[in-house]
């Protein structure tokens, strides 16, 4: 048994003050080759959007790789270093939001399976005590996401509201819905 | 060896991974995400049940900020004005360790509060009192390798907000961390020892556990007050540990 933990408090209506940065939408810098677009919006149980969120992403390269020590496969090859794996957007009036990435590898989830592709996903606002974690997964990946391990433990009916929706050219649409009939899954972390 | 290069022994079974697996949190350690008192979580919290996300590479990594975002003068609030701001100026500082008392050094630590009067620097803060031309109450900094950081600013005040009749938010500052793994992101507020407001404030009660809400309030210390200059407020965070079963190479080249 350790220490009690710090609690967790809301991100409150303010932290626009501090936690954004002009790059902080942009996981790789725009122009990148091969660079992809994901929107969406933040909406409440009303279906109103929330204003004043923070949406956070992490997740691999397009080799399925971390800049991290605790990656225990080692360093990185050299061509990712570029790659910041973390994006970091305040929502606007809307409730909409937008980061510029590259698709994620698929990893392997340590016990013989493999995971599909997917990025990690916080979600902060006024109102939200703790934040809320989701993951985005690719539309263009069915046999990966019908194997992958996580997305094996969420409700069949469910499974559509983790799945990002084609929405143009090197474009996905990925709506986080807190509450209603569509309401994202979100993860036990 | 540093803690900040403990590396994981990976067991060298064909095809097997070995990942650390951080410790789940006591009950009532976390507020609920459903808190009626702070009518906001109303409609913007999980009404279904939660999915059990277990801890594989995206969630024991984390993405790690540094130097490049930080200048010196990020954990120092009190200057790069023509002036000096209003109010009772403060050192606040402590140390990021994990639950099983493991310094987290490297880490990123944001901040931001109001001013001497209770007024934030926001477009959307309408509360009437002064803006401090002298005062942007925003700060970073990175802990060093015991997990410690500085902040120097000035005493937040406290501020109206429309929860309930006479809702006063008590004085705080507003901390985002990392930690070194996407498990470990924690955004909290430090409070201050003795304040009135502390017991009518829901969004500090939201936290079930008696002694997991006295961790968010901050300890006056006379050994760090700096005479004829600043009181200082220790303020240690605690975040989410390993758990005890893994092994772990402390780099005594196996």
């Amino acid at each position: 048994m350790g220490e009690l933990l710090t609690p967790s408090q809301t991100v409150g209506p303010y932290f626009s003050m501090r936690l954004p940065w002009d790059q902080g939408p942009y996981v790789v810098p725009a122009g990148t080759p091969g660079a992809i677009t994901i929107i969406g919006r933040l909406l409440d149980g009303a279906g109103d959007p929330i204003p004043d969120g923070l949406i956070e992403t992490w997740q691999a390269s397009p080799e399925g790789r971390f800049a991290h020590p605790d990656d225990p496969r080692g360093p990185v090859p050299d061509g990712d270093k570029a790659f910041r794996g973390f994006g970091r957007v305040p929502t606007g009036h809307d409730g909409s939001f937008k980061i510029v990435t590259l698709k994620p590898g698929a990893l392997p989830a340590g016990d013989g399976q493999v995971e599909a592709p997917h990025i990690d996903v916080s979600v902060f606002s006024r109102g939200m005590l703790d934040r809320s974690v989701t993951r985005i997964y690719f539309p263009d990946e069915p046999e990966a996401n019908a194997a992958d391990p996580v997305l094996a433990q969420v409700p069949d009916e469910r499974l559509v509201t983790l799945i990002a929706v084609p929405a143009g050219d090197a474009l996905l649409r990925f709506d986080i819905h807190m509450q209603g009939p569509a309401e994202t899954v979100f993860f036990d972390l | 060896m540093t803690v900040s290069q403990h590396r994981l022994v990976i067991r060298h079974a064909p095809g097997e991974l070995i990942l650390p697996t951080y410790a789940k949190p006591e009950p009532g350690n976390h507020p609920p995400l459903d808190f009626p008192p702070y009518k906001s979580t109303g409609l913007r919290h999980p009404t279904k049940a939660l999915v059990l996300l277990p801890h594989r590479l995206t969630e024991v990594t984390g993405p790690l900020l540094g130097d490049d975002l930080i200048t010196m003068q990020d954990a120092d609030l009190t200057t790069g004005h023509a002036g000096e701001p209003q109010g009772q100026r403060i050192i606040v500082f402590g140390q990021v360790r994990d639950s099983g008392g493991k310094p987290v050094p490297d880490t990123l630590v944001e901040i931001w509060q109001t001013n001497a009067a209770g007024r934030y620097r926001h477009s959307r803060e309408h509360h009437p009192a002064p803006l401090d031309p002298n005062f942007d109450g925003v700060g970073r900094a990175i802990t060093d390798q015991g997990g410690r950081y500085r902040f120097i600013t000035i005493q937040p005040g406290s501020y109206p907000w429309g929860n309930h009749y006479n809702a006063w938010r008590p004085a705080h500052i507003h901390f985002s961390l990392f930690g070194r793994a996407f498990t470990q992101r924690l955004v909290t507020q430090m409070y201050f020892p003795g304040d009135p407001l502390l017991p009518l404030d829901p969004i500090y009660n939201s936290v079930p556990d008696e002694k997991a809400r006295q961790r968010m309030i901050a300890a006056f210390s006379i050994e760090d007050t700096q005479p004829e200059w600043a009181l200082a407020y220790r303020f240690d965070i605690v975040l989410r540990g390993r758990e005890a079963s893994i092994f772990e190479d402390e780099g005594h080249g196996h």
